[in-house]
């Protein structure tokens, strides 16, 4: 994707004259054009994609036999921790953000995010707080080390001294999203082009409205979170220590406070994303645009209200459990309607299965299957059963890996040739997909299995009887992870050159993108498109 | 090449070893655990209807309305009939499911009139079970040896899941279970009994079951607790009233008489051999794990004690350290989890091994000294 703007260079469009952009690197230090930060948005997530995927193969090489063979329980933690949330804040998060930044404004008809600057500045300071991170790593000590959702006290009196910097760069990716959350509402809100009223957008830009809502309700909460963490383990205080009147329970409820929305910020887009393909190409509208609308705000508004299903066994009132289960199993109401409106779009179209398609039906599947175990998981009683277990952790790469990921998979393969002005080499794509499809459910699948015969979820170690399972899933780990350098591939490939695209590369597809010329100029809509 | 493919994965999942090994949750040993047991396959098997009526119509929609097949795309795009009943639907079916498991959770929260109590204490990484009808406590630690952990010895069948002390408890009767913690979280789990809940440092949980069969029954710490969280297991044993009678009652009168034989050999000297015997095998169940074995500890973590100034040079903050702990950071105090003669040789160990040698001998009555003072 770098290479698509000097690939802009070389074509004659209209908008040329207007392409005074520097060059070198200071085009990408300076730059405040959303195709630029969309796609050093998009570098960036997936830079970090394969980081986070590194410290997969290290967590799955160390489980793939009993005992322990090549690290020690204490840097398996940092793995386990690091790996979580780099591929939370730093893939999952960048990628959508990189794709409403290329897309939102050229969806809406607008000529760029309406913050620009402020923009540039919500992606430059990412490098940063991921080289902290990662930086922590080093110290003496070690990194962090108390599981992606650094419970406390583990995390206060018992971490070790590079919490400091953990607080701190989640500091600064929590600026990065709320500044990148304002951008997206303030452009949406103000930049739509005439005639562009709130329910003809499409369901991609909703969703992100949406989400963007959630980010900036929620971003600070997580801010407060690490914050007492910090004065918690250095200034003394005692918010989450009973010895000093605090509560370490409570640290529980203001991060999933947090938590619960963060996962529907990471899967709002994907529902986003998803409603523009399938229609796409069963060339055939959407079926129930506004009810997809409708539950998407449910789902969001929902989502404030059932945070205590991650802390059933933390000891909470009856009653209180009893809210959030039912809570919990409301919210699966709007999302199933979601999916069967997908279906239903499916139903009498006339279906083609180029890969962004593909991805989308595994996404349909796969996802839905990871609502399945949820809806598994909202019972309180036999939460007791599966919390903490691998059960949990198949549930949450089956949402995250086959529903987040595979979702910007099928976005990047969608829009790429917008992107690049070529097509991506649909062979190698196919094959991408396949092996990508076997290889994930071979790694998660088994691992429902594991979790309901009882095993743990963060342990480095294991009792005998999960030595079979952990097998097959590790060897399915670095399938998955070597396939996913195919997609490197694939993409460089796609920008240095190939079959040049047409302006609307698949004849099903709609919406404004498909109105201006692959690749798309560097300005697009400086005058804003009449839509009727 | 393709069926040997099959070939291989068949094989892989017929071999023996993975039949032997579970798939599914434990139905357990308790009425509780089996209405969970029923209540995850009844969400198991709706999951699957509704599965098979939503990628069913899809996978129809595949193959039938494909276009290489000459389907021809409808133009509908709304009927809110279907709409109100896949809204509706599910809905019902969700109610349907929460009745049984609302009960269900009542039932398992319901505390009261319990036979037995038994005080669970979560520490890095061991439990502690006091029993409060009698006068019994004691801890309960990993016991699989360090060289399997290692590769350099078979692992055993109990790998991982057995312990020195199990608790024990009587069948037939109601156990309430006050789960607390001394450091940080930790989550005590029984799947046969259906019993998971959080150790949180500071507050007191309450779960309770009541065992059918006798047997014993394994499980781990389910919440992440630090570097050892993988290695304290949770081992029950469940006796008929009768024989937890007599077990208990033993067991009462063993600990009377070992506090009785600590005030006798208090006065009695350690030759540095003993106390060196003794010390190692006190440091290697309960130090070894953050101080490691070597001494070195875990550089920014947990400090080293070999070439420690305090361990060289200064004899009663180290007594002072061991017996009463750091406040606020992992080094729990021991003064009550060892006897005296063992904290004489754990301290007297960490003086002279890995080359501290300092030749000085710490003993029993050192120890109780510097505690009354
Ligand atoms: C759960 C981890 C853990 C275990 C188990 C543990 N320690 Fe410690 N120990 C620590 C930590 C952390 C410190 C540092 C405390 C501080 O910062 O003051 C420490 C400090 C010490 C010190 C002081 C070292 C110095 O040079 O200041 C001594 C002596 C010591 N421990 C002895 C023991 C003995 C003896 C045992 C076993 C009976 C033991 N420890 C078990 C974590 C542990
Ligand atoms: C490349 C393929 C991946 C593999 C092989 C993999 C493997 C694993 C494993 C084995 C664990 C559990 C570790 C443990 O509990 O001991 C884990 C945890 C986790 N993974 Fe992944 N994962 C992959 C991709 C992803 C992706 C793409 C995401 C997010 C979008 C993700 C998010 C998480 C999170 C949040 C955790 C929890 C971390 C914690 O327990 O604190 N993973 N992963
Ligand atoms: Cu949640
Ligand atoms: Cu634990």
């Amino acid at each position: 994707m770098s290479t698509a703007g000097e690939a802009i260079q070389d074509h004659d469009h209209d908008h040329e004259h207007h392409d005074h952009k520097a060059t070198g690197v200071t085009r990408w230090l300076f730059t405040t054009n959303h195709k630029d930060i969309g796609s050093l948005y998009l570098w960036f997530s997936f830079i970090m994609f394969l980081v986070g995927g590194a410290m997969a193969m290290v967590i799955r090489a160390e489980l793939f036999q009993p005992g322990l063979q090549l690290v020690d329980p204490h840097f398996f933690n940092q793995m386990t921790t690091v790996h979580g949330l780099i591929m939370v804040f730093g893939a999952v998060m960048p990628a959508f953000t990189g794709l409403a930044n290329w897309m939102i404004p050229m969806m809406i008809g607008a000529p760029d995010m309406a913050l620009p600057r402020m923009n540039n500045w919500s992606f430059w300071i990412l490098p940063f707080a991921f080289a902290i991170l990662l930086g922590s790593l080093f110290m003496e000590g070690g990194g962090p080390a108390f599981g992606w959702t650094f419970y406390a006290p583990l995390s206060t009196t018992y971490s070790s001294d590079s919490t400091a910097l953990f607080v701190f760069s989640v500091h600064i990716m929590g600026i990065s999203s709320i500044m990148g959350a304002i951008n997206v509402i303030v452009t949406i809100m103000n930049m739509r082009a005439p005639g562009m009223s709130y329910m003809k957008m499409p369901l991609f830009v909703w969703t992100w409205f949406i989400t963007a809502f959630l980010l900036i309700a929620v971003m600070p909460v997580l801010a407060g979170a690490v914050t007492m963490v910090l004065t918690d383990k250095y200034f003394g205080t005692s918010f989450f220590d009973a010895a000093g009147g605090g509560d370490p329970v409570m640290f529980q409820h203001i991060f999933w406070f947090f938590g619960h929305p963060e996962v529907y910020i990471m899967i709002l887009p994907s529902f986003g994303i998803i409603s523009a393909i399938i229609p796409a190409f069963t060339r055939k509208p959407l079926f129930g645009y506004a009810s997809m609308v409708y539950a998407t705000a449910a789902i969001a508004v929902l989502s404030f209200l059932v945070w205590a299903h991650h802390m059933f066994t933390t000891g909470m009132p009856v009653f209180a459990e009893l809210f959030f289960m039912y809570c919990t199993m409301l919210i699966a109401v709007p999302t199933g309607v979601k999916i069967f409106n997908w279906v239903a779009t499916m139903w009498r179209g006339s279906m083609t299965f180029e890969t962004p398609m593909l991805f989308a039906l595994a996404f349909v599947i796969l996802f839905t299957i990871g609502g399945f175990s949820g809806l598994m998981l909202a019972i309180t009683p036999v939460d007791f059963q599966y919390h903490d277990t691998y059960f949990v952790v198949a549930h949450f790469h089956y949402v995250l890996v086959t529903g987040a990921i595979f979702s910007i998979m099928a976005a990047a393969y969608y829009w790429l040739p917008k992107w690049t002005g070529n097509m991506y080499d649909e062979t190698l794509a196919k094959w991408h997909f396949w092996l990508s499809l076997i290889s994930v459910n071979v790694l998660f699948f088994p691992m429902h299995f594991a979790g309901l015969a009882g095993m743990p979820r963060r342990i480095p170690d294991y009792a005998l009887q999960f030595a079979d399972i952990n097998q097959i899933v590790s060897i399915g780990g670095f399938a998955f992870g070597l396939t996913q350098l195919m997609f490197l591939w694939i993409v460089i490939k796609c920008c240095r050159g190939g079959e040049k695209a047409l302006a609307k590369p698949w004849d099903g597809a709609e919406g404004l993108e498909w109105t201006v010329p692959s690749p798309a100029p560097y300005h697009t809509f400086e005058t804003p498109p009449e839509i009727k | 090449m393709k069926t040997r493919l099959i070939l291989a994965l068949t094989a892989l999942f017929s071999s023996s070893a993975l039949a032997e090994s579970q798939l599914n949750l434990t139905r357990g040993v308790t009425d509780i655990s089996s209405r969970v047991y029923d209540l995850h396959m009844t969400i198991f098997y709706i999951c699957c209807v509704i599965g098979v009526v939503v990628f069913g119509a899809m996978f129809w929609s595949m193959f039938v309305h494909r276009r290489s097949k000459g389907a021809k795309p409808a133009t509908f795009h709304e009927n809110v009939k279907v709409e109100i009943v896949w809204t509706v639907v599910p809905f019902l079916i969700l109610i349907g499911m929460a009745i049984p498991a609302t009960t269900t959770l009542i039932a398992m929260e319901d505390t009261s009139d319990a036979d037995v109590t038994v005080q669970v204490t979560g520490s890095q990484w061991k439990w502690h079970y006091k029993y409060f009808d009698n006068e019994v406590e004691y801890f309960s630690l990993l016991a699989t040896r360090q060289d399997q952990i290692n590769n350099r010895l078979d692992k055993g069948e109990n790998y991982l899941l057995e312990v020195d002390r199990p608790l024990v408890v009587p069948t037939g009767q109601k156990i309430r279970f006050l789960i607390t913690s001394d450091d940080v979280i930790h989550s005590w789990w029984v799947p046969d009994f259906a019993v998971k809940k959080d150790a949180n440092p500071g507050f007191i949980n309450e779960a309770w079951t009541r065992i059918d069969e006798p047997g014993i029954y394994r499980g781990q710490c389910a919440e992440l607790c630090g570097k050892d969280h993988g290695f304290m297991p949770v081992v029950v044993i469940a006796k008929e009233p009768a024989e937890y009678e007599e077990w208990i009652a033993a067991e009462e009168e063993r600990q009377l008489k070992a506090k009785e034989e600590e005030q006798r050999l208090m006065s009695m000297e350690m030759s540095m051999d003993e106390l060196m015997d003794l010390g190692e095998s006190v440091y290697l169940g309960s130090c070894a794990a953050c101080h490691q074995a070597n001494g070195e500890g875990v550089p920014g973590v947990f400090p080293a004690l070999k070439g420690s100034d305090m361990a060289l040079n200064d004899i009663p903050a180290h007594i002072d350290v061991v017996v009463n702990g750091a406040s606020g950071t992992a080094m729990q105090a021991f003064g009550n989890q060892l006897s005296l003669r063992e904290l004489a040789a754990v301290i007297t160990y960490e003086r002279n091994a890995w080359g501290n040698d300092t030749g000085e001998r710490v003993q029993a009555a050192d120890v109780n000294e510097y505690m009354n003072q």
